[in-house]
């Protein structure tokens, strides 16, 4: 038998409903893989039983005709979700052992549909970070290797400080790794500046953020509760499609979220785009853009002039505004949602010889280094005196950012597409370390449309000259996931998939 | 301007001169609702600790906010009592802090963007005067939940049932000048709202506790520093820390000291007032929009569909049991303090009179009822058992001082009145050849006496009392009276 594991999800599904595999074999060759993949370290939780429980259920609705739209498909749930009797951390030692009575509506709504889970993925701590180094699990491996380590070199760096190896972003690094290197059929991300998107361009898998407020955030360990949204990651733009409209919906208990219907993802794949206005803006041409990176954008442009589009120039004016005003809209909710991991009724405690000095010493020991720092920005950003000159003028910022796009639509552009990152992946330890902001800058890209709450999706369309994965981005109007899913879709059957090497980890 | 709004009553005498206190006060009154501001566990009062916690309520990782609508009606019908302009739109902000009784480390309250904006109390004081009191806002807010700390020899315990409990806060303009002003104000906002049905007023449950704002001045001069007294849970007990807060300002400001701004806590066994903390250590709250919640927005129909279903409120009521029953004020005043009072006035007063019946509800009812602790809700004497008390002196079935003792009977036995008068012969001698009877009886037993009765006519009252005696006070006074001057001659 071929190995269950190299399917896509709609094959999985389609071979599921023809009988021709079983979601039991399904599940054990993934869990299987997992096993052999646990130096990239992108479970922190795997949840065996759980899934072959869930899998034999699967089996018995399939062979009964009662399949949902995900019956029997094994997925990873970044550690940011809140699974029901399943340790939760977000990948901090604050959470300790965590375990919620609850589940995340997302994920709820995955189990509802027949999804089969395989275990909780690593992020970067409260998914704060661009490469997955600041878990408190630590980092995750990227499956693609550094161009041309030999074999001996990337063992003995997966068995040492793993220094060198390529970092899968973040902050959903478990979950494009896991994809990348087929440890699941897809998984669930979050993206609040990038977190889907920029891992999925490192690891040549497709991820989509939806609009703000498509999918519930309810039982999904807040960040930034403004920009936070549920998305899938998943190895091809039909398996994301599919995944998706799983994940959305109204949610009551999110007030947030949009009652507004969910229509079928995957119908939008392999529509025509003939006819659609595609806007480059050119304030992504930022300075120092690599010629490589260009060079792929052109590509993009031109596979989708060659599909029927039409291309045009837009304007985005307040671009270079976006990164500054997220890194003070992000920390400074940040620091008022982190606020409840006190130690008084769940995860770490520090013991202290008072109240204050228990806070003290448990968010001290809890917290790691990145997250204390976005606390500290959050908390400045918001004293008084300082109010106003950075969160007052970071949201009128915003509203800017908000009008650029609404401008650039209004004139009747349907899609627009940009470069994901400004680079391929870099290497675990290379970057950040002596200036967070060389990290911040990694989501250049990607922040605009969380802080415009629109969709965005990111998928490869090439290789660097190094052989790493280089993405594109489509930023879509206001709850028009559709139109991403039938650009994207060409954007795929132009650019082709890109695999990392053989399983090198195992 | 200023001067002319002093009340020389009002002032306070210190070593000095006169000095003039000025109070405002914000009041958080816990709103009548069945669920919790934005989580669905109950609100009751005494339940098990930690018992009504839902998972917003502890602050779970991943856990969202909901606003209760009941809760923003509440908040509506209290503005639209306090007269004031309704906001359709308003924004819920958070207010960070650590406290082990705030579970997510903020509270979510109303800051630059209330749900109720500017409104007015007008008070009663017991003079009979009236002020006017200005409502600068009304705010929803989450209450905290409860720190234990005498349950264990190291550690405190946290009680969340109270924990996100809605609260609504109402902030007055700094318009009272005394100790009885700041009374009176509560007390008349805690009958609005017991009216409206929006807050039960309850203030041994900590249903109503107030913030009161004290600041001293020489009348005429601008406002004083103030301090703010936290947490004050009794009427009486605004009213103790009001004084004693003033005259410590004052002792200060006398002695060439300067008033310090800060929140100090009101001690009633040692009647003092103490610093919590000053000015420099306050709080940076850190407001910001809770990006959780969705601006609050409503429309005006969505108002006046609450207007429309409002209760008649004291100050209407009190107007109409003045004009239509010819009530003097202080009595309509103490009918209204409680809309079940009014109710049962009411009750009584239909299709009687109304002043006689207001007469009996007040002074013998209230007083009664005063002496045995209870209120009109558990009163021994409905109010058509007191009516038909009413209705037997009205018609001359029994005299006003045997329908005291049948009142007495009634609230302590119960039964249906007009019985207990006929089963136990306390009906009014109306029957004259009977009342005659009595009269020649006396007269024949004092004719020294009915003999100077005819010229001095003040005598008639001894022969009254005489024949009432004889009669076992069941004869009309009035009858005896009129039949005594025709036998004396008086006429």
């Amino acid at each position: 038998m071929t190995d269950l594991t190299q399917l896509t999800l709609a094959e999985a599904r389609d071979a599921l409903r023809s009988k021709t595999i079983s979601a039991s074999e399904l599940t054990k060759a993934h869990l299987a893989a997992m096993e052999q993949a646990r130096a990239l370290n992108a479970y922190v939780l795997e949840t065996p039983d759980q899934a072959l429980a869930m899998a034999a259920k699967s089996d018995e609705k399939l062979a009964k005709g009662e399949a949902g739209p995900l019956e029997g498909i094994p997925l990873g749930i970044k550690d940011l979700y809140a699974t029901q009797g399943v340790r939760t951390t977000a990948c901090s030692n604050i959470l300790g052992d965590f375990t919620p009575q609850y589940e995340s509506t997302v994920t709820s709504q995955l189990w509802r549909d027949g999804a089969v889970m395989l275990g909780k993925l690593n992020n970067d701590e409260f998914a704060m970070g661009s490469s997955n180094e600041s878990s408190s699990f630590g980092p995750v491996v990227s499956p693609w290797a550094p161009p041309e380590w030999p074999q001996d070199k990337l063992d003995a760096a997966l068995k040492g400080d793993k220094k060198g190896l390529l970092v899968p972003g973040g902050s959903s690094g478990g979950s494009s790794a896991a994809v990348a290197a087929h440890l699941c059929l897809g998984a669930t991300a979050t993206d609040t500046g990038g977190s889907i998107r920029q891992p999925a361009a490192f690891t040549g898998t497709v991820g989509i953020k939806p609009t703000y407020g498509r999918c519930s955030r309810w039982g999904i360990v807040a960040f930034a509760s403004s920009l936070d949204q549920a998305g899938p990651i998943a190895r091809t733009v039909r398996d994301s499609a599919i995944m998706l409209r799983s994940m959305a919906g109204h949610d009551a208990k999110d007030t947030t979220s949009v009652d507004r219907a969910v229509p079928d993802y995957e119908a939008a794949v392999g529509r025509s785009i003939k006819g659609m206005k595609i806007g480059i803006p050119k304030e992504y041409r930022v300075d120092g853009l690599s010629e490589e990176i260009d060079r792929l954008w052109l590509k993009g442009v031109q596979w989708l002039r060659d599909a029927g589009a039409e291309i045009v120039d837009v304007s985005l004016p307040h671009t270079k505004y976006a990164l500054p005003a997220y890194y003070i809209v992000a920390p400074a909710e940040a620091s008022s949602n982190l606020a409840r991991y006190d130690g008084v009724r769940y995860g770490l405690r520090v013991p202290g010889k008072d109240i204050a000095d228990m806070y003290e010493k448990t968010r001290a020991a809890g917290f790691g280094s990145e997250v204390r720092r976005r606390i500290m920005i959050g908390t400045y950003v918001l004293s008084a005196g300082y109010y106003d000159a950075y969160y007052v003028r970071a949201q009128k910022i915003r509203t800017l950012i908000r009008q650029d796009f609404e401008n650039v639509y209004h004139a009747g552009v349907d899609a627009i597409l940009t470069p994901a990152t400004p680079s391929p992946a870099f290497g675990i330890g290379e970057m950040g370390a002596s200036d967070p902001v060389e990290m911040y800058l990694n989501d250049i890209f990607t922040v605009t449309v969380n802080m415009a709450g629109l969709p965005g999706l990111a998928l490869p369309a090439g290789l660097s000259a190094g052989g790493l994965p280089l993405g594109l981005q489509l930023i879509g109007r206001p709850f028009d996931e559709e139109a991403l899913f039938s650009i994207a879709e060409v954007i795929e059957q132009a650019a082709g998939h890109f695999k990392p090497q053989q399983a090198w980890w195992a | 301007m200023m001067n002319a709004t002093v009340d020389p009553k009002k002032l306070i005498k210190g070593a000095t001169g006169d000095w003039e206190v000025v109070i405002g006060m914000e009041i958080h009154a816990q709103v009548t609702s069945k669920s919790k501001l934005f989580s669905g566990a109950s609100t009751d009062f005494g339940g098990d600790q930690n018992s009504h916690v839902s998972l917003v309520d502890a602050a779970m990782p991943g856990m969202l906010p909901v606003i209760n609508e009941e809760c923003v009606s509440q908040a509506v019908r209290t503005g639209l009592g306090l007269e004031a302009e309704i906001h359709l739109r308003s924004v819920f902000d958070r207010k960070n802090y650590f406290y082990p009784d705030l579970p997510q480390g903020y509270q979510i309250s109303q800051y630059k963007y209330p749900i109720v904006g500017e409104g007015k109390v007008i008070v009663d004081l017991v003079d009979g005067s009236q002020i006017t009191v200005g409502i600068e806002r009304l705010h929803l807010e989450q209450d905290a939940g409860k720190s234990l700390h005498d349950q264990h020899p190291t550690m405190s315990y946290v009680d969340l049932n109270r924990s996100g409990v809605a609260l609504m806060e109402i902030v007055s303009k700094p318009d009272l000048r005394s100790a009885e002003e700041a009374r009176a104000y509560v007390t008349k906002l805690r009958t609005i709202m017991r009216y409206l049905g929006t807050c039960d007023g309850n203030m041994d449950e900590g249903s109503l506790r107030a913030d009161v704002n004290v600041s001293v001045r020489r009348p005429g001069e601008p406002l004083g520093t103030r301090c703010e007294i936290k947490n004050v849970n009794s009427i009486r007990f605004i009213g103790q820390a009001v004084d004693v807060e003033a005259r410590r300002q004052i002792a200060i400001i006398e002695d060439g000291g300067k008033i310090d701004q800060e929140t100090r806590l009101f001690d009633p066994a040692k009647g003092e007032t103490r610093s919590m903390r000053s000015k420099e250590e306050a709080h940076d709250y850190r407001y910001f929009p809770d990006p959780d919640l969705l601006p609050l927005e409503f429309d005006q129909a969505f108002v006046d569909e609450l207007k429309s279903h409002l209760p008649e409120l004291p100050d209407a009521k009190k107007a109409r049991f003045m004009a239509g029953y010819g009530l003097p004020a202080y009595d309509a005043g103490v009918l209204v303090a409680e809309r079940a009072q009014a109710d049962y006035f009411e009750a009584v007063a239909k299709g009687r009179d109304g002043k006689i019946a207001a007469n009996w509800v007040i002074n013998e009812l209230f007083g009664r009822l005063n002496k045995e602790g209870k209120d009109v809700l558990t009163s021994p004497v409905s109010a058509d058992q007191l009516g038909a008390i009413v209705d037997l002196i009205a018609n001359g079935t029994i005299s006003g001082k045997m329908a005291k003792d049948l009142f007495e009977i009634v609230f302590t036995e119960g039964g249906d009145p007009l019985r207990i008068v006929e089963e136990r012969g306390m009906k009014q001698v109306t029957d004259t050849g009977a009342i005659e009877a009595a009269v020649d009886a006396v007269l024949a037993a004092n004719p020294d006496k009915a003999e100077q009765a005819k010229t001095k006519p003040g005598m008639l009252g001894w022969f009254v009392g005489q024949v009432m005696k004889e009669t076992g006070g069941k004869a009309n006074p009035q009858s005896v009276s009129d039949l005594l001057k025709g036998k004396i001659g008086l006429e």
